[in-house]
């Protein structure tokens, strides 16, 4: 055990005295999450929206000013008629169009049921979410309210229309979408690096022959890739809830299981590619073109799986990053429990097992 | 050098599928013996090297080093042996000390021996000052020379060494090979590869493998007597020409 702890300490150095890759282990989190946070929230904040009152009664008034009220809308154009829409939109600065119908009040009233219409430019179709969301949710508000006063069942329903883009399925949460990428990267890249390291430069051929065993100098390299992936995982959660205000709906110990989950799943991946590489540019450009674009392509975060041609939804299964991006989205962003998700966690243990089986043999086999 | 034998291999075999890459090789290495270790590219000198240090399982034969099996007690053999590999072994962004620290520390040595050791091998490289030196810093024969001291920092009873010389100049290995000779006089055996056939004169006996077996055993002496010739580079030519296989 004692040579263990003394080959850990000397990952550590390795890694201490390499300023460039700390900066990227480090450094490449917090990038990330700065980059997609901001250009996600600038864009929420202050929207450009137009408003078709048909009706132009007391009610439509007060929803009206309620909405340009809020700090994530700014009511710029009030349209005179549906052909004026189109024409908002073509402007581009538009994301947004609310239609109040004619009658709004009475048919509320009387009916106790009337529709808004919101169409939204969808061709940034995570802004076109969010902005739905927010304006269903101010509606919702003004609806609760009146319900409040009369105890009569008045329903506001919304309709939403998505412009330009009409599956609109990509709304993804980026939070997660990162902290797969991440681990991804740091685990699997920098482990396999670290391994075919010690085999480029001849100190592998020196450690088998040492009373070492295989496993224990594996397991050493991998050690610290872990502590510092766990690092990762605190300071991309850290700044998500308190800079970007993305709170953690569910249970962090749960959330923290699966990751940590996650990261030995990558941990085995890296020590697999490392078994039958022979150079760093060999490990390094698997990692990369092997994996960090799959993770990207078919975890989820970017496209939407669910729109993919049979085959490559298939292939999407393969990848470890999707179902640990479900996993998060639905923890942290959702708030669901281990039984909503245990079947993507039997997925990811089930995938550890079988590439730490498959390393560890390679390794064996190298010896025999 | 007594008559104590260290490494005993009697017809020791391994075939990679139909290619027999070491053929049947015997010999005996006495302790404190300086054993060099002949052959051209692809003869199977690596193969049986790695054989008796464990990394590889003979397919037929016996062998014995520092008394333990080959078969059965490799782990054993692992804590008797020192490896020193024709690539640089030690860690470049580690600093010398930290270097002895790390290889002391996995054969197992206590704290307070690798300390004593390490100012030991220090002083005796003359090298106090560049203690706290990445190894990257140095020139190369001192890089090598750290090599040599690390791969018998714990004392191993045998030390194997894979062409330790290469791209080193001649003054420094001279003085590799002074340390060399302090080594097998402390009781350490030298198993050594090399392509210089001036440091095979230097070996007190010399095997020259060919195709997988040895064709020639004796000491540099009695190789010449025997090829009647001048040089140990004309009994090596002698012999490799006559390989069939190629290099890899």
């Amino acid at each position: 055990m004692k040579q263990f702890f003394i080959f850990v300490k000397k990952e550590f150095f390795h890694i201490w005295r390499d300023r460039r890759t700390l900066l990227i282990l480090f450094g490449m989190p917090i990038m990330q999450v700065m980059i997609f946070g901001f250009a996600l929230t600038n864009e929420v904040k202050n929207s450009k929206i137009g408003i078709l009152d048909l009706s132009k009664d007391e009610a439509t008034a007060k929803l009206s000013e309620r909405i340009s009220a809020s700090q994530y809308f700014d009511l710029v154009e009030n349209l005179k008629s549906s052909s004026d829409i189109d024409a908002s939109f073509r402007k581009g600065d538009t994301k947004m169009v609310i239609i109040f119908p004619e009658h709004f009040r009475e048919s509320l009233l009387h009916s106790n049921s009337v529709q808004v219409q919101l169409i939204a430019d969808a061709s940034d179709p995570n802004t076109a979410t969010t902005l739905i969301n927010y304006a269903s949710a101010i509606i919702n508000d003004y609806q609760d309210e009146l319900m409040g006063e009369t105890k009569l069942p008045y329903t506001i329903t919304t309709q939403t229309r998505m412009l330009y883009n009409p599956q609109q399925k990509g709304a993804y949460n980026f939070v997660p979408g990162v902290m797969a990428m991440i681990l991804m990267l740091v685990c699997t890249m920098m482990t396999s690096i670290a391994i075919v390291k010690e085999k480029e430069t001849g100190t592998m051929e020196v450690l088998l022959v040492s009373p070492l065993k295989p496993i224990m100098v594996i397991l050493a390299k991998a050690v610290p890739y872990l502590l510092l992936s766990i690092v990762n995982i605190i300071s991309i959660l850290l700044l998500s809830v308190y800079v970007l205000d993305v709170p953690i709906a569910g249970s962090l110990a749960l959330l923290m299981f699966t990751s940590i989950l996650f990261i030995i799943t990558s941990l085995s991946l890296g020590l697999l590619i490392s078994s039958f590489t022979a150079s760093q540019q060999t490990a390094m450009l698997i990692s990369l073109m092997g994996l960090f674009m799959p993770t990207l392509l078919f975890s989820g975060f970017m496209f939407p799986i669910e729109n993919m041609p049979i085959p490559m939804q298939v292939i999407s299964n393969l990848v470890p990053a999707k179902w640990y991006y479900y996993i998060v989205k639905s923890v942290m962003i959702k708030g669901l429990g281990i039984e909503a998700i245990w079947r993507e966690v039997l997925i990811l243990t089930g995938m550890t097992v079988f590439l730490l089986t498959v390393s560890i043999k390679k390794y064996n086999v190298r010896l025999a | 050098m007594t008559d104590e034998k260290v490494i005993t291999a009697k017809a020791l075999t391994k075939k990679f599928a139909d290619f027999i890459a070491v053929n049947a090789i015997s010999f005996e290495v006495s302790k404190g013996e300086i054993f060099g270790f002949l052959g051209a590219n692809g003869a199977g000198k690596t193969t049986a090297m790695r054989m008796l240090c464990g990394l590889s399982l003979p397919t037929s034969g016996e062998a014995t080093v520092a008394g333990f099996d080959v078969y059965k007690e490799s782990e054993k053999i692992k804590k008797n042996i020192g490896y020193m590999s024709q690539k640089f072994s030690l860690y470049e962004d580690l600093t010398v000390k930290e270097n002895m620290r790390f290889y002391g520390g996995i054969y197992g040595l206590t704290e307070k021996r690798i300390k004593e050791k390490s100012q030991q091998v220090l002083a005796d490289l003359h090298m106090e000052a560049e203690q706290n030196k990445l190894v990257k810093s140095l020139p190369l024969g001192w890089k090598q020379k750290l090599a040599f001291s690390v791969a018998i920092f714990h004392e191993p009873a045998i030390v194997f060494l894979d062409e330790p010389t290469g791209g080193v100049d001649p003054v420094t290995r001279r003085e590799f090979w002074e340390m060399i000779y302090q080594a097998a006089q402390n009781g350490t055996t030298v198993f050594v590869t090399t392509h210089y056939m001036d440091e095979a004169e230097y070996c007190n006996r010399v095997s020259i493998m060919v195709d997988g077996r040895i064709e020639a055993l004796d000491t540099p002496t009695n190789l010449k007597k025997q090829f009647n010739t001048a040089s140990m580079d004309e009994v090596f030519l002698q012999l490799a020409r006559k390989a069939v296989r190629q290099a890899d």
